[in-house]
């Protein structure tokens, strides 16, 4: 299976916003590769007659009805918040553009 | 940068380049709670008081898929006419940023629940009235993003903030994106294609109550894809996209800028980068955003803690006996109920009018009388601010009223005008206005009369002429009474009053 590469880990760890300095690329891509290839031995026993699916149930169509259920209070949703300022979530500030 | 200081003028760039847009408009459902839990999913609460565990992307929080937001993106797909998936699953998009505290944005990828559908859409244009029909390409549920508010720095902008500040209760509402193929061979018509287009999807969505629909509040945005090609060329050139645009007049607006801005580059030998652009309402230009590069790579792959949406056929064909009747339709219809002439019926759609007069019908008006408030009175009103009819802080409802108390004879014309007034400046009903303003007409005969004998008092040589039967000269003394009581007086009576009088 392919190994993935230092470049490939620096550029998920961009996209994450994640800093990593050259020793974490060093020792993290190799742990990713080990990780990758355990992954890929299912594609072993997954034949053609095996078509690729997303979850174990073969169910579909689970729905919610659309009625209104209690919130959290503010105080409970900002209880984990980094800061809180106007009863707002209050977080630095990304570079780059808004989404 | 690439922007230029000089833009080449509409009509010259068009005679040496072919247009192509596309258009991805976010409709924001009108459902009682968000897309994935119970949460509200109403417009205006105090921030972060319409969050739980699911939307704000605690660990080991579930989502669980809202019935009738499926129910009403089939039913958008079916009224443009697209297929509906047999089988089709929710993806999760990643990216990082404070506005989706998951990190993800639960969407649909490759799998869009509606495909492969058309609408067709009327343009007035100097030739008439034309239809363009216009490519579906896909309609697909995903959830809506928080808000953030960015604090410090100089513009509000996030470049330069010092940090943000994120409000969650928008965070998972429930958005139907609906995403067009390339609209080419419009030529210069295009930028109006675009903005009939997305006229046109409002009424439809209005129509089918999935939505509030209004531009101004956020619940239709849309985005407007350009490019430039040679002028018979038939290839497709670099796009750009410019963001959150959000009237039907700057959809036109936005695609003009961008028609002659892209020329500018590209005659000076310049190619177009494909970014994302900014438009500015208040200055009527397109700036640069992001640049399409990595910031794009958003690692798609199927949501695993949602299982599969399959509608059967059974309720496919139940949700389509529910649509409304096509737009087509619905307009010959109304034009034959309401009695008005193709040039009448033109312009009440090309003001993008026709649903507020079917209202303002519906709440009492005559068609004519509606008519004539949309289009002349309030379709001014609109275009000094630059708004949409349906933007203006006055409704159907209004509307109605106003030439209800016309009709009653308590105000006439000229009273109305200040009603409207008064109800575009947030000074409550037409009723309140009217009361705070004080602006009934008068047709009590005790105050009418006094002044009316006044009239005659000051003016006994035109008195005189009255008695001597020459009943036109009531002019001056009806003028006098009018002035008198400050127009609000009922110029009819006051005629009555006066021959009464003086015969
Ligand atoms: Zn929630």
């Amino acid at each position: 299976m392919p190994d993935i590469s230092r470049e490939q880990v620096r550029h998920l760890a961009d996209l994450a916003r994640i800093e990593l300095d050259d020793a974490e690329l060093d020792h993290l891509a190799p742990q990713l590769s080990v990780i990758l290839e355990s992954v890929a031995s299912i594609s072993e026993v997954a034949t053609d007659d095996v078509p690729p699916t997303s979850h174990p149930l073969p169910v579909t169509n689970v729905f919610r009805e659309d009625v209104v259920r209690p919130s959290l209070t503010p105080e409970q949703a900002l209880s984990g918040a980094p800061a809180v300022e106007e009863q707002r979530f209050a977080v630095p500030r990304i570079l780059g553009d808004e989404q | 940068m690439s922007t230029p200081t000089e833009l080449v003028d509409y009509d010259e760039a068009l005679a040496s380049y072919d247009p192509a847009m596309g258009l991805e408009v976010h409709v924001e459902l009108n459902t009682a709670t968000k897309m994935f839990c119970g949460c509200p999913a109403v417009f205006g609460a105090a921030p972060n008081t319409q969050t739980c565990p699911t939307c704000l992307g605690l660990p080991g929080s579930m989502p669980a898929v809202n019935a009738r937001a499926v129910e009403s993106a089939i039913r958008i797909g079916l009224a443009l006419n697209c297929e509906i998936a047999e089988w089709c699953r929710f993806a999760r998009k990643n990216y990082f940023y404070p506005d989706m505290p998951k990190n993800f944005q639960t969407s649909q990828y490759d799998e869009p629940i509606a495909f492969d559908g058309w609408t067709d859409v009327e343009v007035v244009t100097a030739d008439g009235t034309e239809t363009f029909r216009v490519e579906i390409e896909r309609a697909h549920m995903e959830e809506d993003t928080g808000k953030s508010l960015h604090v410090g720095g100089t513009t509000g902008r996030i470049h330069g903030a010092d940090y943000s500040l994120v409000d969650y209760n928008r965070a998972g509402i429930p958005l139907i994106e609906i995403v067009t193929r390339p609209i080419v061979g419009a030529g210069d018509k295009a930028p109006a294609v675009a903005r009939a287009y997305v006229a046109h999807l409002r009424d439809l969505i209005v129509g089918l109550g999935v939505s509030e629909a209004r531009m101004d509040q956020g619940n239709l945005r849309a985005d407007v894809n350009l490019s430039l090609s040679p002028a018979g060329s038939g290839t497709l050139g670099t796009r750009t996209e410019t963001k959150n645009v959000n009237s039907f007049r700057s959809v036109e607006r936005a695609a003009r800028y961008e028609v002659s801005r892209q020329a500018a580059i590209l005659r000076a030998g310049g190619s177009i980068t494909q970014e994302t652009r900014h438009w500015h309402e208040d200055t009527g230009v397109t700036t640069s955003g992001r640049e399409k590069s990595d910031a794009e790579d958003y690692r798609y792959f199927p949501e695993p803690d949602l299982v599969p949406v399959a509608p059967s056929r059974e309720w496919v064909e139940e949700l389509r006996a529910t649509l409304p009747e096509p737009p087509r339709a619905r307009r010959s219809r109304l034009q034959q109920e309401w009695g008005f002439s193709d040039l009448e019926m033109r312009d009440t759609v090309g003001a993008g009018a026709l649903g507020l007069v079917e209202e303002t019908v519906a709440c009492g008006a005559s068609p004519q009388s509606a008519r004539k408030w949309w289009l002349s009175e309030l379709a001014r009103r609109a275009n000094e601010t630059g708004t949409d009819l349906a933007a203006l802080p006055i409704g159907p409802v209004d509307v109605a009223r106003i030439q209800a108390l016309v009709d009653e004879g308590k105000i006439n014309d000229k009273l109305a005008r200040q009603v409207f007034d008064g109800v575009l400046a947030g000074e409550g009903t037409p009723d309140e206005v009217v009361a705070s303003r004080g602006l009934a007409v008068v047709s009590d005969d005790g105050a009418l009369g006094e002044a009316v004998d006044r009239a005659i008092e000051a003016n006994p040589d035109v008195a005189a002429k009255i008695r001597d039967g020459k009943v036109a000269a009531a002019g001056a003394l009806i003028g006098a009474v009018m002035k008198e009581m400050r127009g609000q007086a009922d110029a009819g009576r006051v005629r009555e009053l006066i021959v009464e009088r003086l015969s």
